[in-house]
């Protein structure tokens, strides 16, 4: 079976998900840039968009609506050239019309699992739940009769786990989107001893087509990316619990948060971040690790009290930050929580304290914006801030050298567990997964 | 020589803020002013310098695809908007793509010299961003022939202007070219800073002409042989100016020395369906521009200052060869010498030009009117240039199409 056959009826579990919706948004447009190949006219492609949420599934096609709109409006020179025989398709306009036709009519929304038993190629992006992978993976394994593949996009459950829940072996990948799949670039790919290496192959140029950078981990719970974060937020709120003996514990987390962010140049402090992916999140995806990992104790109390007070973090439907850990007003942070109280203690009533606390941050600082997206002089700038950053013992300088030891050795850590096959694949899904600036693996700090 | 039947002026020229990319103001996201604000405003600063609409006998506007941006046809009738003492007075739309601007002038140079009127209020206007650039494109592909839309370029016209640098490059070398074009894009941005309402005054950055080269051409996603810092902007915008007769100065109260006369006029037409007879000549553009010294009695060598049509960077070195201050294939290297700077042997586009200034389609004729009676008459501000005794004229060139409709106008200031 070739690339265009398997790729002739597909399905996405989970569909209307907010990772689901990125896979199926890219996924359908693949399938919409084979069908308009002059030798692909006439064949059929069916992309069943599955989810129990009819709900959902109306959200779901909306949003590929104006998405496939919007990357229509990027690809105008290319489908002008696919529409070139079509007479009757003249402007801009009426090409990229036709174009969102093509790929919605590709799209069946369907809220029942036996649309799957057609398909040659499985997408999951069903909840993070073991036993519900393997008992959908099951029911379609048992039902369909073409040997399809499984791509699960799961972020933490070992992939060979599924594979011999669900009695389909050899013919399943980890294939991990970050959030959200249609914009991160990173997708970590994870075989078990059995893949197929045709299933591999497809892989890669699947990827390569809707043009993602691919970094292969082994499959260990977390993989690379949740492997670091998962570690580097225990560090976090570790050093938050430690700094609570000299400080109220809204004030620890501030700082630990403006330390990771500010001082350690990065895109978000990691409390933002956890807020950004949702705490429940985080604990959940620890819980599933855990017990994988052995002699490490991937948990936290404090996680726990959060969710058992229903501070959950997470994003609205636009994508904008609901109130976890810290709380936001216009996307910046105006109070942090405080677990003692339970409610959200304004910034402003500690920041100036704090920030003396820490100290200043070295005169060659630069945001992580300016940082990350200068076109050259991206390591003169961070060997010139970090080397600066050295040289300082205030308490902000030495909690940014503690946290980034940290996160040297986690990233280390990796590699040696045989996560990772190289310190610059960990390195690569930070940056391109994380949009970190720099990779955790670095000399900067010393 | 031609002597006009007639003495015509131009003056009380008003310009709005040129809107788009590059104005802080500026954000695609939130509603904008629209055509109506537009009109209001350039004809109401015009009508303030001239004593009110009391004064005017016509009105005309130049505008081109408002039934399209802004779904809405018979501008002429937005004419009587600007003012009450506008209402029942004659009014003329014209249209003529990117030269619209200068058909409603002609109209009303015309208007003048058949004595029909003796003040004529003229307005040019586009409000171009209410759509994306990827749909803005077809329409602005209405100026050229619709036959030929099926197997153009997305980007129509960028796409029709890089087929003819690309024939430059080929016939003259490419980087001599881009040395020049990029040259170019430098003096429009550095000129636009002089100019509160250009669409590039707030642009800040240092190195203009390694921005230029550093930009990669990229014809996947846009055209083959020009990035986007070759390309005018896409901008919102209104201009008005007066055009009257020395009576009709009179009746204003306008001193002549305030207002520019106009001296010749060139309008030329080109087939639209057929393709221009050679890539690497604005022929169109050559022929009004020589018509027009030639019905004024000067040369080029006369010019303080002109005013150029360059929607395109090529446009613009494709156009000084065409006028004669540079043989052909040596047009870029007349710009890369700073010979078109401000402060050159040929100051053009003093305030910023297409691509510094803005191009609100239809409305560019009439800002370069405007333009030119600033700078003729000492009104031009921080953007002024000398204006040498011996060399009192200036002039304007507006095309449309790919060379399809030009006019030129051959500018003194008045005594």
């Amino acid at each position: 079976m070739n690339y265009e056959e398997r790729l002739s009826n597909v399905s996405v579990l989970g569909a209307a998900g907010k990772m689901g919706s990125g896979i199926l948004l890219l996924t359908a447009v693949e399938m919409a840039d084979l069908s308009l190949k002059p030798e692909n006219r006439g064949k059929q492609f069916v992309l069943n968009a599955i989810d129990v949420s009819p709900a959902g599934l109306e959200g779901l096609m909306r949003y590929l609506r104006v998405q496939v709109r919007k990357l229509a409006e990027k690809k105008t020179v290319f489908l002008r050239k696919l529409y070139a025989d079509r007479e009757d398709l003249v402007e801009n306009g009426e090409i990229i019309d036709e174009y969102v036709f093509d790929v919605m009519n590709i799209v069946r929304p369907v809220t029942t699992l036996e649309s799957a038993f057609d398909s040659q190629l499985i997408f999951e992006a069903v909840i993070e739940n073991q036993e519900l992978k393997i008992r959908m993976f099951s029911r379609i394994a048992q039902n369909n009769p073409h040997q399809p593949w499984f791509f699960t996009n799961t972020s933490s459950i070992p992939i060979h786990l599924l594979e011999e829940g669900a009695g389909i072996e050899g013919r399943i990948i980890g294939f991990h989107f970050y959030n959200p799949p249609a914009v991160q670039r990173l997708v970590e790919l994870i075989t078990t001893g059995r893949t197929g290496a045709e299933l591999v192959d497809f892989a890669h140029h699947y990827a390569k087509n809707l043009k993602k950078v691919v970094v292969p981990s082994n499959d260990v719970a977390g993989f690379i990316g949740n492997g670091h974060f998962m570690r580097d937020s225990l560090h976090a709120i570790r050093e938050v619990e430690r700094l609570s003996k000299e400080m109220k514990p809204v004030e620890a987390l501030y700082v630990v948060n403006k330390v990771s962010q500010d001082f350690l140049v990065r895109p978000m402090g990691i409390f933002q971040l956890i807020d950004y992916v949702g705490v429940d999140v985080v604990q959940f995806i620890m819980k599933v690790m855990n017990p994988h990992i052995p002699g490490e104790e991937l948990h936290s109390d404090l996680l726990d009290r959060m969710i058992g007070l229903g501070v959950k973090g997470g994003q609205y439907p636009d994508g904008s930050q609901k109130d976890g850990f810290l709380k936001y007003e216009k996307g910046k942070i105006v109070a942090v929580y405080d677990t003692d109280k339970k409610d959200y203690i304004p910034v402003d009533t500690f920041r100036s304290k704090v920030d003396q606390y820490l100290g200043p941050l070295p005169e060659s600082f630069k945001p992580w914006k300016t940082v990350n997206f200068s076109r050259d002089g991206k390591d003169q700038m961070l060997e010139a801030y970090f080397g600066d950053l050295n040289g300082m013992d205030t308490p902000g300088a030495i909690l940014a050298r503690r946290y980034n030891a940290r996160s040297n050795e986690i990233g280390k850590k990796l590699v040696e567990d045989r996560v990772a096959r190289s310190a610059e694949d960990v390195n690569t899904v930070m940056l391109t997964g994380f949009y970190h600036a720099y990779g955790p693996i670095n000399e900067y700090l010393k | 020589m031609q002597n006009l039947r007639r003495k015509v002026y131009m003056t009380a020229g008003y310009n709005t803020v040129s809107l788009g990319t590059g104005r802080s103001e500026f954000n695609p996201r939130k509603p904008r002013p629209g055509l109506e604000h537009y009109i209001r405003e350039a004809g109401q600063g015009t009508l303030k310098q001239i004593g009110g609409a009391a004064h005017v006998d016509e009105g005309t506007i130049g505008n081109f695809m408002a039934p399209r941006f802004n779904r809405q046809g018979h501008l002429a009738g937005l004419i009587p908007m600007i003012d009450e003492g506008l209402q029942w007075k004659p009014c003329t739309r014209t249209e003529g793509a990117c030269a619209s601007g200068a058909l409603a002038l002609t109209a009303a140079i015309r208007s003048i010299l058949s004595e029909t009127s003796d003040v004529v209020l003229t307005i040019g206007v586009e409000v171009q961003n209410s759509m994306k650039a990827v749909y803005g494109a077809d329409v602005l592909a209405g100026a050229g022939w619709y036959q030929k839309r099926k197997n153009g370029h997305a980007y129509f016209f960028p796409g029709q202007f890089s087929d003819r640098a690309g024939a430059y490059y080929q016939k003259y070398g490419m980087e001599r070219a881009r040395k020049g074009m990029g040259r170019w894009f430098r003096n429009a941005v550095e000129n636009a800073r002089l100019c509160p309402t250009a669409q590039e005054y707030e642009n800040k950055v240092p190195d203009l002409e390694a921005l230029y080269h550093k930009m990669k051409i990229n014809g996947a996603v846009f055209v083959d042989h020009l990035n986007v810092l070759d390309c005018s902007k896409v901008s919102d915008a209104a201009s008005g100016i007066a055009i009257m007769s020395e009576e009709g100065l009179k009746r204003c109260g306008i001193d002549p020395r305030d207002a520019v006369e106009v001296i010749s006029w060139a309008q030329v037409e080109r087939n639209l369906t057929s393709d221009p007879p050679d890539l690497t000549e604005l022929t169109t553009i050559k022929k009004a521009a020589h018509r027009a010294l030639e019905g004024a009695g000067i040369t080029i060598n006369d010019l303080a200052t002109i005013e150029i049509h360059d929607c395109f960077s090529i446009a613009a070195v494709l156009t000084m060869e065409a006028l004669g201050f540079a043989v052909p294939g040596e047009g870029a290297d007349f710009i890369a010498a700073g010979h078109t700077a401000r402060d050159g042997r040929i100051p053009v586009n003093t305030t910023g030009g297409l691509i510094g200034w803005g191009h609100p389609t239809g409305g560019t004729g009439v800002h370069q009117a405007v333009t030119i009676w600033e700078q003729l008459t000492g009104k031009a501000g921080a953007a002024q240039i000398n204006i040498p005794a011996d060399k009192p004229y200036g002039m304007t060139i507006n095309m449309g199409g790919d060379d399809v409709t030009v006019v030129a106008i051959v500018y003194k200031r008045g005594c």
